[in-house]
């Protein structure tokens, strides 16, 4: 019994002249190539050139400020914990009197550390973050490492500058 | 003395500029095969070698001799050196009997734009090729290693079959020429009279068998990658490598040059008389030279199409080609140019062998073809 009646045979019959002499055929397979030849190629020169990925692209992980300056970040360690490439590590220090400036909450990350080998980009830390402090970026990537020793991203190179704050679309 | 000397001083550097040509063009030919391969596959090719990547050559070229020359502890050393020196030797001296342009005069001195001009110069041709088979069988047969035996019988038997075909196309145009000199045969083809309409078919023979005796694709057996490795270049490093594929370049420049003296009038082209008349005659021979490396350049263009369009033959698809389809053909052609010639209507009989022929093959298709019926 047929499940459905959209099964049909094919048979292939003897090839016809022109099939047989390949010449046609030939022909039209140079057609294509040459349309090829002059359609536009869609390489994208890397480096030079960067195409748009998109508004939820994870690219570079970004340690976010409020809009006095301080971080935000109060070192509770969820983002480690959902973590499931343990890339991220923290210390944890008490604000002093007079860093109210610098530090939002009364407890900060004095260390903040991401293995940039271990991670894997899921955005699990983003998601468990319940500060909204770290976010991965979608304008920009982590940049191609020479040594072991550039893997370990510090919070010289997480913290947001506050002259280049990042700003998703939705946000604004 | 004096004239002597000038001639020769003319002639040795006009040979040694073909020479610079030859080997430039087919620098740049590796650097436009990349970018034609690129642009039918929608890419954009090597660009990083300065604009647009016209260093890459150079660039090549510095790798080739940057590379380890390694040659096969049981190979036989001397064989294995020769090997590539000879596919480069040959294919360097064949443009010697190609004629570039009509003669020139620089002061007092007159000569022509060709190597030698001998009356043999399509068979020095033809020899030159066939030779140009040792060049490969003798660095697959040294490198000791089957995979490049099996590659250099392969382009042997290959090349052997294919200039039978060749010799027989090349037949119907010394009948309608009567010299085997090329320059003769670019000079009856002047002013339009090409040999490309007294002889379609022999032209489409020829053509073929120039991809065949180029090893190139679809013919490309003795190198194909998928099951000889490398063919008779698998043992080959370095510069010897590099001479190999150098040289398999500068044959494909020469049989261009080759097949638009035969067939596409050389050095002629449409308004010669009016450019003559306006700026001299050897402006328009220099034009000529020019039109004749243009005609080259595009076969070498065609060449390139054909290589990233088609996938390459099975090896008995080869050989039937080329003893069952293509040198009864040439024979029939042969024929048809004898009748052609008997009968003073060249171009007339030219086009209609090509009718009779497709009508002759549609009647054999339809009688004594089996059809399955629908």
């Amino acid at each position: 019994m047929k499940l459905s009646n959209r099964t049909k045979v094919v048979e292939q019959g003897e090839m016809t002249l022109a099939e047989r002499m390949y010449l046609p055929a030939i022909v039209g397979g140079m057609a294509t190539t040459l349309k090829h030849f002059f359609s536009k190629p869609v390489t994208i020169r890397y480096p030079e050139q960067t195409r748009y990925l998109g508004p939820i692209y994870r690219g570079h992980h970004i340690l976010k400020k409020d809009e006095q300056g301080a971080e935000r970040c109060t070192a509770c360690g969820l983002c480690a914990v959902a973590c499931p490439a343990e890339a991220i590590s923290m210390v944890a220090e008490e604000r002093k009197k007079g860093e109210e400036k610098l530090y939002r909450e009364e407890k900060y990350a004095k260390v903040y550390e991401i293995n940039m080998l271990r991670c894997i980009f899921c955005g699990l830390c983003e998601e468990a973050c319940p500060k909204e402090a770290i976010f991965l970026r979608h304008d920009q990537m982590v940049p191609v490492f020479n040594s072991r020793d550039e893997v370990i991203y510090g919070k010289d190179k997480l913290v947001e500058k506050m002259d280049q704050r990042y700003l998703r679309e939705g946000w604004k | 003395m004096n004239l002597f000397d000038s001639v020769f001083i003319a002639k040795a550097s006009f040979i040694g500029v073909i020479f610079l040509i030859t080997l430039g063009v087919a620098a740049y030919s590796t650097y436009f095969e990349r970018k034609i391969a690129a642009f039918m596959q929608d890419r954009i090719g090597p660009d990083r070698a300065g604009p647009f990547g016209i260093l890459q050559p150079l660039a090549d070229a510095v790798k080739m001799f940057m590379k380890e020359d390694f040659i096969p502890a049981n190979s036989n050393k001397w064989l294995f050196i020769m090997g590539p020196c000879l596919s480069m030797l040959t294919a360097l001296m064949t443009s010697a009997v190609v004629p570039f342009g009509d003669t020139i005069t620089i002061g007092d001195v007159t000569f022509d734009l060709q190597g030698i001009d001998v009356n043999i110069g399509i068979l020095w041709v033809f020899g030159i090729v066939s030779l140009g088979v040792y060049g490969i069988l003798i660095g697959g047969w040294a490198s000791n290693n089957k995979y490049s035996l099996l590659g250099a019988i392969r382009a042997a038997s290959q090349n052997i079959s294919y200039e039978l075909a060749m010799g027989l196309s090349i037949i119907a145009i010394l009948m309608m020429t009567g010299s085997l000199s090329t320059k003769a045969i670019v000079e009856a083809q002047q002013n339009g009279h090409w040999n490309i309409l007294y002889q379609p078919m022999g032209f489409i023979i020829f053509l073929i068998c120039a991809f065949a005796e180029c090893n190139r694709t679809p013919f490309d057996l003795p190198e194909c990658e998928t099951e000889l490795i490398g063919g008779y270049h698998t043992e080959y490093s370095s510069m010897k490598l590099g001479f190999y594929l150098f040289a398999e370049y500068i044959n494909m420049f020469i049989s261009g040059a080759v097949m638009a003296t035969l067939y596409f009038g050389g050095y002629d082209y449409p308004g010669i008389d009016f450019v003559t008349a306006q700026l001299g005659a050897t402006a328009a021979t220099l034009i000529g030279a020019g039109a004749l490396i243009g005609k080259a350049l595009a076969f070498v263009f065609i060449f390139m199409w054909v290589r990233w369009t088609l996938p390459r033959f099975r090896y008995d698809q080869l050989m039937g080609l080329g003893w069952s389809g293509l040198i009864p053909l040439a024979m029939f052609n042969v024929v048809v140019t004898g009748l052609g010639v008997l009968l003073d209507q060249q171009i007339l009989i030219g086009i209609g062998g090509v009718v009779v022929f497709i009508a002759g093959i549609v009647v054999y298709d339809q009688l004594f073809v089996k059809k399955k019926l629908a």
